[in-house]
């Protein structure tokens, strides 16, 4: 690792010059405080002053919808149309950790070459944050980056420090290195600290993640689920903003006027009605409650077994999305004995009013 | 697009091969034989696996859908299949006729732990369709016979037109070194000859085994596990010798899908064969 210094105005130059080989994926406005991921042309309409866009940039690497396959009744041709040359600029540090499961996620036991194809070709220049009441990355301890990234870029008042995470990050630097200079000064390593001692200061929102599994599994039966499971809405939203969530469902679209048909797989959500329904109508989880449960279980326990680190990293977009409150913050909360002021809560005291009556 | 995209090779999991269906036929009203072949000559005769694993096949224009073998590695070249018209993918499978091209990949799963069930008493418990993949074992069984002690087989069905097979074990009944027992839950035919009842019924004809020494593969509809597992506990066959395969809606088969996760497994990497130990100390799997 190495980090060198890029004045601001510098910037869009660089920008300039790697892109010439790929396209430049950035944050882009979409309307008042929302933002996107697009791969941009006209640098001006980069908005590096952004919180969280609102879908998760896993969406560059594998879309909401992916062709498989182009098949006819003997010959299933691979279709890797959306593998291209990708840098992603601006992403902070939860969706580069978000990433760095997902690495892991399709490179176990099969490697998935949907992703790891579109991955290989995708440069991830990260950009430093500052956290709204949202952020719960601190948690989770994904709001600096260790690995995941290829240059990583911190904001100080007239330059950024840059880190080098990588060969193809060096090499990015290198295609016009008289854009940055090495002499970092006392007083930028001051700047430096500063600016980090009060960006760890700044987060308000916590939760402690290393009593989860035992919670979860100790409140399996917790009339909580069922509160939830009464409030929910089973939209999804949750599993469509989450950036360490990878469901999908795979489907046949015909291709009119030929005998063949393009594979397609969709992005698919656990909370949604028929995803354990197998053929026959047989429902796994036909309730609400469960498949919640399955969501949360999912995040904050299983994985946590299995990899020693919950798969939440603390984005804050399910807390930001969920029309009805139900979000890591609130049930984590509510599983660790907190009081929480949420809409499932107040919607379930209307509830049992009603029952009352 | 700019540049051009790195094309590492990677082997695609995804990727069916075209496989011939050989023969087909009517096992009960709704449930259809599939004899299934690789196109590929070559790749049909390498073609490996173990009883309790499961293939997807696909039929372009209608999907996917994850099935288990019927048949056993022990007589390599075709594989086996009773499904059931149950969805779209199964529906646009019954349409189709000998010679016709599906989409095959796999074997997936775990399959049963041969290595553990040698030298074994094996007790095969079977309702309706769980027929299916415990007859890949059951033959398997019969086909190595000198590395098993006891096989005994229990096998319900609703009625005699329901039960699967029904041709081949009665002719299995022949046999000396299987003890085979049949049962339906009424008979609608009036030409029943075997028992009549629930298949826990079953249960009296085996009272002597040695349950230490025993493997217990089970499989049928939810209903019946319930009663079977009670049955075999009953038995005192250790909880990690009771073996069962379990369904889930599956879209990959390769733990990318998300759709059969339960707790931290996916049942189609660790599963579908799943002890009724791990059952009990993981929710949700029955």
């Amino acid at each position: 690792m190495r980090i060198v210094k890029l004045k601001k105005e510098n910037l869009f130059p660089f920008l300039e010059v790697i892109s010439k080989e790929a396209d430049l994926w950035a944050p882009v406005k979409k309307y008042e405080d929302k933002h996107v991921f697009k791969a941009v042309e006209d640098f001006s309409e980069i908005d590096l002053d952004y919180q969280r866009t609102i879908i998760p940039p896993r969406r560059i690497l594998l879309p909401p919808k992916t062709n498989m396959f182009e098949a006819t009744q003997n010959t299933y041709k691979e279709d890797f149309s959306n593998v291209s040359k990708k840098i992603i600029f601006g992403i902070h540090a939860c969706d580069v950790n978000a990433l760095v499961i997902m690495d892991r996620f399709y490179n176990f036991a099969y490697d998935d070459p949907y992703y790891t194809r579109a991955r290989e070709n995708t440069l991830i220049l990260g950009y430093s944050c500052w956290p709204d009441e949202h952020c719960l990355c601190k948690s989770t301890n994904t709001h600096i980056v260790t690995e995941g990234y290829d240059l990583f870029f911190s904001k100080l008042d007239t330059h950024y420090l840059v880190w080098i995470g990588s060969s193809q990050g060096d090499d990015l630097i290198r295609k016009q290195p008289s854009l940055f200079n090495e002499d970092i000064s006392d007083k930028d390593i001051q700047t430096y600290l500063n600016w980090q001692k009060e960006r760890e200061d700044a987060f308000q929102a916590e939760i402690d993640f290393i009593d989860m599994p035992d919670l979860i599994e100790l409140k399996y039966n917790d009339p909580l689920w069922e509160e939830l499971g009464k409030a929910c809405l089973a939209c999804g939203s949750c599993t469509n903003v989450c950036p360490t969530c990878n469901c999908y469902n795979v489907y046949d679209k015909p291709i009119l006027g030929k005998n063949a048909s393009k594979i397609v797989r969709c992005w698919d959500a656990c909370t949604l009605e028929n995803y354990s329904e197998v053929a026959g109508g047989e429902n796994f989880r036909e309730n609400r409650a469960d498949r919640l449960k399955l969501w949360y279980t999912h995040k904050l326990q299983a994985y946590i077994s299995k990899y020693g680190k919950p798969a939440c990293v603390g984005c804050g977009r399910c807390i930001v999305s969920c029309p009805v409150d139900i979000n890591v913050l609130t049930v984590g909360k509510t599983l660790s004995g907190e009081k929480v002021d949420a809409f499932w809560k107040r919607f379930n005291l209307q509830v049992k009013k009603e029952v009352r009556k | 697009m700019k540049g051009d995209a790195k094309t590492t090779v990677h082997a695609n999991p995804f990727m069916p091969e075209p496989a011939r269906i050989i023969r087909t036929q009517m096992l009960t009203k709704d449930v259809k034989f599939f004899q299934i072949r690789l196109a590929d000559m070559e790749k049909a005769l390498a073609f490996r696996y173990s009883p309790g694993q499961f293939i997807m096949l696909s039929v372009l224009g209608a999907g996917e859908a994850p099935f288990s073998i019927s048949s056993t590695p022990s007589r390599p070249g075709l594989l086996e299949f009773c499904i059931r018209k149950a969805g779209t993918v199964t529906n646009a499978l019954f349409r189709f006729k000998e010679n016709d091209l599906v989409g095959l990949r796999g074997p997936y799963g775990n399959g049963f732990p041969l290595e553990e069930m040698l030298d074994r008493d094996i007790l095969i418990v079977m309702g309706g369709l769980g027929a299916a993949p415990l007859r890949s074992v059951l033959l398997y069984c019969l086909d190595n016979r000198d590395k098993f002690r006891r096989v005994i087989l229990l096998h319900g069905a609703k009625n005699p037109e329901e039960m699967i097979f029904r041709e081949e074990f009665y002719s299995l009944k022949e046999r000396e070194d299987l003890e085979c027992f049949l049962t339906v839950d009424s008979d609608t035919t009036g030409e029943w000859k075997e028992n009549i009842g629930v298949v826990t019924a079953l249960f009296e004809k085996c009272r002597n085994i040695n349950p230490a020494d025993t493997a217990a593969l089970v499989c049928g509809p939810p209903v019946m596990y319930k009663f079977v597992l009670k049955e075999l506990v009953k038995l005192n066959i250790p909880k990690d010798q009771i073996l069962m395969t379990l369904e889930r809606r599956m879209k990959c088969g390769v733990g990318k899908c998300g759709h059969c996760a339960i707790d931290y497994i996916y049942t189609c990497l660790d599963g579908p064969v799943f002890t009724y130990w791990d059952v009990l100390h993981m929710r949700e799997l029955i």
